[in-house]
C-alpha cells in the first residue's frame, strides 16, 4: 500500500531537484520557498485534522513561536541558529501539550473556537510586548542559516533546503499514516467512542498528534525568519490560521498528498492572479490585490459545497475514471 | 495508480512552470520601484504618494525621458505591512531589476526594508519621518530620506512649550516604527530642553480608544501632551480628549499633516498643534522664500491633476523623492552606485525644505523646514 | 512604566461606562451566534462580519451619500439581513449530511467571502462616522459619558424588548423555540423548521448590522475587525451558557466590563488577550458556561 506514497515522493523530489534549472527568476524560486513552508505546515495540519480529526484555528500561533524563537535568540541573545530553531521546537511542543491537554478534550465548534482564541492571544502578546518582541516594528537582522559551513545565502539553496525538508517530513507523515498509532487516529476520526473502547488512549495519541504538528509548523516559521531575515507580527495573525485550513481543506483532508497539493495551489494562487491582473489590464481591466481574499473564500466555499473530500481527491477521481483501475480509496479501510 | 501519481505531479509542476516566465526588459528604458503604502491603515500617506510620482513619471517622459530614456515605474502596494514590504523590496530588486527605490512610506516599513537595500545596494530615499532611517549614517550607506527628520520635531514642539513655559508633559505613541522612534526621540531630547515627562504611555496602530492612558496622563499630572503617531489611530486622541474633557494644550507630529486626519477628529480637532513642511500653507509663505515656487507650483499641478483630492504633505515627500532621484539619474544612468554618489551631492529645494545631502547626512534637512501649525475651522493655519 | 497612581471612583466610573459601552456590542452578537445556534447547532463563523457589514454600509449611507440617519439605519439593517438570509439560502440549505467540520469550513468560507468582498468595496481604510447625536459628553457623576452610549445602551435594551415579546408572544417565536428546545418534535407537530433556520440567519444578521451601526462612531470600522469581535462575541455567547440568550447579555456587559477594567488597571495592549484568556478559562473548566445548566449542554450535539 504504502509503495504509491514512495513514487509520489520519488516524483516530488525529482520535480524539486530540476526546478531552480527551470526557474530562471530568483524571485519565483523565493515564492516557491514560501510555498515549502506552507507544504511543511500543512503536512502537520493534516495530519491533525484530516487523520485525527481534530480541527485547530491555530496553528499560525505555532508559526509565530517558531520563527519569533528563531529571530530573538539569535538577535538578542546571539544564538547559532540551529539551537534557536530547536529551542521553537521545545517551546512549541510544550505549549501544545499544556494548550493540548484542555482544549483537545473540546470537540467540533468548541474545540475551533478555543483555538481561534489561543492563537488570537499569541498575536496580541506579540503586538503588546513591544519590549521583548519589538512590537508591531518587529525584529531585523536575523542571519542566514548554514549547512555544514556553507552559508544558505542564494535563494537556490534555500529552496532546496527547505524542499528537501517537506520530502523528509511528507517520509515522516506517509509512514505514521500506517503505523499502529496511524490506523489509531484514523480510528479516533471514525468514532472516538468506539476507538477508546478498542483500547487506543485517545487523549495521548490526540495531544501527540497536536504537539507533532505544531513542531512541523514552528519549524516552518524558524525558516521562515532565516529566509526574509525580518519579521513582525503581521503574517501571523488568525487569518494566517484560516489560510492553512484553507489549503487543508481545498486540496484534501483525507490524505497527505491533498494537503500538500493545497498548500502548493493556494501559495501560487497570488502569483497566478498577479499574471492575470497583467493580462486584464490589457483589456484595461483594473484587478487589484485586495480582491484575492474574495477568491481564496469563494475557492474554499465552492470546494466545500461541491468537491467536499478536496480537490486532490477530485483530481483522483477523474484519473481513475479515464484509467478505469481499481477504486480503492487511499485510506485503506 | 503509478500513472495517476504522476500525471498529478506533472499537474503540480505545469503549475510551478507556468511562474517562471520572466519579464522582457527593453534596453532604453529605466526601471525605478516605488513601494508605497497605498491601501491599509497608512493609505492616507501612500495614495497622495502614488498619485505624485505618477504625475512625475507623466511629466518626466513627456519632456523626452531622462536622458531620452523612458522612466518607468514599478509600483508596490505594501498595505502598510512590514512583512509586505519585505516582499515588494525582494521583488523589485530580483524581477524587475530596479536600479533604485522611492518609499516606502511608514517609518516601520523602510526600517523594515534597509536591510534589503543594503544588502543588494540599492539606493532607496524613503518617505516616512524617523530619523532612525537614515542614521547612524555609516550603516545607511544606501538609504536616504526626503521628509524632516522626527528629532527636528520633537526639537519645535519642545521650544514650542518652552515659550509657554511648560515643562511638565505627557507622551502617547503608537508603538508603530513611526511612533516607536517618535517616543525614543521625545525623551532623549527631553533633557536638552529641561522637559519633565511625567507620563509616557503608548498605544496599538490599531486602537480604538485610549480613555484608560489618557486618564493615567491625567492623574500625572501633565500640563500638555505630545501625541505621536502616523495611523488614523492618531485622531482618536483629541477625539478621547474632548470626551473626558481634558483641556491641556495638545500636540501632534508632523504625521498628522493630512486634512482627512483633523477631519476624523472633527471639532476636537480645532486648536491641535503640529510642526510641518510649508506646503500645507503655501499661501502664508513670503513671495520672495527660496520654495514659494516648488511649493504653489506642486500644490496647483496636483491639485489639478487631482481635482477631488487636497495637496498633503506626504505627497510633497514623494514629489522631492522622485526628483532628487531624476536629478541624480540624468548624471548616472541607470548604475546603483553611481545613483547614490549623485544623491548624495544632492543641493535641491524641494516642498519639505532646502536639500543639502552630504556623506554624514543622507536627509539633508534642519529644523528650520518645520513650520508650526494649527487647525482653525478646519483647516489648517501657520501658528500665530 | 509610571508609577502606578491613585484610582479615583470617578475613573473607576469611568472604565465601567466604557466596558458596559462595548459590553453591549458584545452581548448584541453572541445574542446572534445564540440564534444561529438554537436553530440549527452551528457556530457561524461569519458572525462578525455582519457586524462589519452593518457598520460600513451605514457609513456610505450617511457620509458618502449624506442620507437621513433613520433611512441609512434601516437601509442598513435590512441589507443585512438579506446577507443572511442569502447566506443560509446558498451555504447551509444545499449542504445535506453535514458534518461539522465541513459546516465549521463553509462558514469560515463565507467570513473569508464577506471579509474579501468588503475590502474590494471599502478598501481597507478605517472609516469614521458622525455621531449619532452630536459628541459633547455629559456629566454622570464624575465620569463622562458620550451621547452615543446612551444610543448603544438604548438599543440593546430596545432589542432585548423585542427580543422578549417575539420568543414569548408571537407564533413564529414559539415555533422558533419549539424547533431549539426539540427540532424532530417541532416538525411532527408542523412546524417547518427548514423556514426557522432561514429566519435565525436573518434574525442575527440584522442584529449584527445594528451592533454594527451603533458602534462605528466610536470604534472606526474597517474591514478587518470582524475575526476580533466575531470570537469575544463567542466569548460572551459561552460565558453565558451557549443558546441562552438572556446570559450572553449578562455575560457581554460583564465581558466588556472586565476589559475595560483590565485596560485602565492593568495595561491596554494586553485588553485583548485579557477577554480571550477568560474566554479558553471559562471553556476548559465550565463549557457550559456561568449561567448555562450542564445538563443542557449534554443534550447538544457537537
Amino acid at each position: 500500500m504504502n509503495m504509491k506514497d514512495y513514487i509520489g515522493i520519488g516524483v516530488l523530489a525529482l520535480i524539486v531537484a530540476v526546478m531552480p534549472f527551470a526557474v530562471g527568476n530568483d524571485y519565483y524560486l523565493g515564492v516557491l520557498v514560501f510555498t515549502a513552508l506552507n507544504c511543511l505546515t500543512c503536512i502537520g495540519l493534516c495530519l491533525l485534522l484530516g487523520y485525527a480529526g481534530q480541527i485547530s484555528l491555530g496553528h499560525s500561533a505555532f508559526v509565530a513561536i517558531g520563527a519569533y524563537a528563531s529571530a530573538l535568540l539569535t538577535t538578542k541573545l546571539g544564538w547559532n541558529p540551529w539551537a534557536a530553531m530547536g529551542a521553537g521546537i521545545v517551546i512549541s511542543l510544550v505549549t501544545a501539550v499544556l494548550v493540548g491537554i484542555p482544549t483537545l478534550k473540546l470537540k467540533g465548534h468548541y474545540l475551533a473556537m478555543a483555538t481561534l482564541g489561543f492563537a488570537s492571544i499569541v498575536h496580541v502578546v506579540l503586538v503588546a510586548a513591544v519590549d521583548i518582541t519589538g512590537g508591531p516594528s518587529g525584529v531585523s537582522g536575523i542571519p542566514r542559516l548554514e549547512l555544514f559551513g556553507l552559508a544558505l545565502d542564494t535563494d537556490t539553496r534555500i529552496f532546496y533546503f527547505c524542499w528537501a525538508l517537506v520530502l523528509v517530513a511528507l517520509y515522516f507523515a506517509v509512514n505514521l499514516i500506517h503505523s499502529r498509532v496511524g490506523r489509531g487516529l484514523q480510528a479516533i476520526h471514525g468514532s472516538e467512542d468506539a476507538a477508546s473502547s478498542l483500547g487506543v488512549n485517545i487523549t495521548v495519541d490526540k495531544i501527540r498528534i497536536f504537539a507533532l504538528s505544531a513542531v512541523f509548523a514552528s519549524v516552518s516559521g524558524s525558516l521562515y525568519s532565516h529566509y526574509v531575515l525580518y519579521i513582525d507580527p503581521g503574517p501571523f495573525d488568525v487569518m494566517h490560521s484560516v489560510l492553512l485550513i484553507t489549503m487543508v481543506a481545498v486540496g484534501g483532508i483525507h490524505s497527505i498528498w491533498g494537503a500538500v497539493t493545497g498548500a502548493v495551489l493556494l501559495s501560487l494562487l497570488p502569483e497566478g492572479l498577479s499574471f492575470l491582473s497583467e493580462g486584464l489590464a490589457q483589456f484595461n481591466i483594473q484587478y487589484k490585490t485586495d480582491y484575492d481574499t474574495l477568491i481564496y473564500g469563494a475557492i474554499l466555499l465552492s470546494i466545500m459545497l461541491f468537491l467536499p473530500e478536496g480537490l486532490f481527491d477530485g483530481i483522483r477521481r477523474s484519473f481513475s475514471f479515464f484509467s478505469k483501475t481499481n477504486t480503492e480509496t487511499e485510506r485503506g479501510q | 495508480m503509478k500513472i495517476r501519481h504522476v500525471l498529478t505531479a506533472m499537474v503540480a509542476a505545469s503549475a510551478l512552470c507556468l511562474t517562471s516566465a520572466a519579464a522582457v526588459m527593453a534596453a532604453e528604458e529605466l526601471h525605478v520601484g516605488c513601494i508605497l503604502s497605498i491601501t491599509g491603515k497608512a493609505s492616507w500617506l501612500g495614495e497622495p504618494e502614488r498619485n505624485t510620482v505618477e504625475m512625475i513619471a507623466k511629466q518626466v517622459n513627456a519632456a523626452g525621458g531622462i536622458n531620452g530614456k523612458k522612466l518607468v515605474l514599478h509600483i508596490e502596494d505594501d498595505q502598510g505591512d512590514n512583512t509586505q514590504a519585505v516582499n515588494a523590496a525582494n521583488k523589485l530588486i530580483k524581477k524587475d531589476k530596479v536600479c533604485a527605490i522611492i518609499g516606502p512610506s511608514t517609518s516601520g516599513t523602510s526600517m523594515a526594508i534597509v536591510p534589503v537595500v543594503q544588502a543588494a545596494k540599492i539606493p532607496m530615499i524613503s518617505c516616512a519621518g524617523a530619523a532612525v532611517i537614515v542614521e547612524p549614517v555609516a550603516e545607511r550607506k544606501w538609504v536616504f530620506k526626503s521628509p524632516q527628520k522626527d528629532s527636528d520635531c520633537v526639537k519645535r514642539i519642545y521650544d514650542h512649550l518652552k515659550t509657554k513655559k511648560i515643562t511638565q508633559i505627557g507622551i502617547i505613541t503608537s508603538t508603530s516604527g513611526f511612533g516607536a522612534a517618535g517616543r525614543d526621540q521625545l525623551k532623549k531630547i527631553a533633557a536638552e530642553y529641561k522637559m519633565d515627562i511625567v507620563a509616557d504611555e503608548t498605544y496599538d496602530p490599531a486602537a480604538t480608544d485610549m480613555t484608560a492612558q489618557l486618564l493615567k496622563i491625567k492623574a500625572a499630572g501633565a500640563k500638555a501632551l505630545v501625541n505621536w503617531s502616523i495611523e488614523p489611530a492618531q485622531s482618536i486622541v483629541p477625539q478621547n480628549m474632548k470626551q473626558l474633557k481634558l483641556a491641556m494644550p495638545l500636540y501632534q507630529s508632523h504625521g498628522f499633516g493630512n486634512l482627512k486626519y483633523a477631519a476624523a477628529a472633527g471639532d476636537a480637532a480645532e486648536g491641535i498643534i503640529f510642526p510641518a513642511g510649508r506646503l500645507l500653507a503655501v499661501d502664508t509663505v513670503a513671495a520672495n522664500h527660496p520654495q514659494k515656487k516648488v511649493l504653489a507650483g506642486y500644490r496647483d499641478s496636483y491639485e489639478k491633476a487631482f481635482p477631488k483630492d487636497k495637496v498633503s504633505t506626504f505627497g510633497g515627500h514623494a514629489y522631492d523623492a522622485l526628483w532628487i532621484l531624476v536629478n541624480a539619474m540624468k548624471k548616472a544612468g541607470n548604475d546603483p552606485a553611481k545613483i547614490r554618489d549623485e544623491i548624495e551631492k544632492t543641493k535641491f529645494v524641494g516642498t519639505a525644505g532646502v536639500f543639502k545631502f552630504s556623506a554624514a547626512d543622507h536627509c539633508g534637512l534642519d529644523k528650520t523646514a518645520f513650520e508650526l501649525l494649527t487647525v482653525k475651522n478646519g483647516k489648517f493655519v501657520v501658528l500665530k | 512604566m509610571m508609577e502606578p497612581s491613585s484610582v479615583s471612583f470617578s475613573d473607576i466610573l469611568q472604565y465601567i461606562i466604557m466596558g458596559v459601552q462595548s459590553g453591549c456590542i458584545y452581548a448584541l452578537v453572541a445574542m446572534g451566534f445564540n440564534m444561529i445556534y438554537n436553530a440549527t447547532g452551528i457556530i457561524n463563523f461569519a458572525q462578525g462580519e455582519f457586524v462589519v457589514l452593518g457598520g460600513l454600509l451605514m457609513v456610505s449611507l450617511t457620509m458618502t451619500l449624506n442620507l437621513p440617519i433613520p433611512l441609512s439605519f434601516a437601509a442598513t439593517t435590512l441589507a443585512v439581513t438579506a446577507a443572511g438570509v442569502a447566506m443560509e439560502r446558498f451555504t447551509i440549505n444545499p449542504v445535506k449530511n453535514p458534518t461539522v467540520l465541513r459546516l465549521i469550513i463553509i462558514t469560515i468560507a463565507v467570513s473569508i467571502i464577506v471579509k474579501g468582498a468588503a475590502m474590494g468595496i471599502w478598501g481597507k481604510n478605517s472609516y469614521f462616522m458622525r455621531h449619532f447625536s452630536g459628541s459633547e459628553p455629559l456629566d454622570f457623576l464624575g465620569a463622562s459619558l458620550l451621547p452615543q452610549t446612551l444610543w448603544i445602551v438604548g438599543t440593546l435594551v430596545l432589542i432585548v424588548a423585542a427580543y422578549i415579546y417575539f420568543f414569548n408572544h408571537t407564533m413564529t417565536g414559539k415555533c422558533m423555540r419549539a424547533c431549539a428546545i426539540n427540532r424532530d418534535a417541532a416538525r411532527l407537530s408542523g412546524i417547518n423548521d427548514r423556514r426557522m433556520v432561514m429566519l435565525s440567519f436573518a434574525l442575527s444578521a440584522g442584529i449584527g448590522a445594528i451592533a454594527g451601526i451603533i458602534i462605528t462612531p466610536i470604534i472606526q470600522m474597517d474591514y478587518a475587525r470582524g475575526a476580533l469581535l466575531g470570537i469575544k462575541g463567542f466569548g460572551a455567547a459561552v460565558l453565558g451558557g451557549l443558546g441562552n440568550s438572556m446570559g450572553a447579555i449578562i455575560a457581554g456587559i460583564l465581558l466588556g466590563v472586565l476589559e475595560a477594567a483590565s485596560a485602565g488597571l492593568i495595561s491596554s495592549h494586553y485588553m485583548d488577550a485579557i477577554a480571550l484568556f477568560i474566554l479558553l478559562l471559562v471553556l476548559f473548566v465550565r463549557p457550559s458556561g456561568i449561567f448555562g445548566s450542564s445538563a443542557a449542554m449534554r443534550l447538544k450535539e457537537f
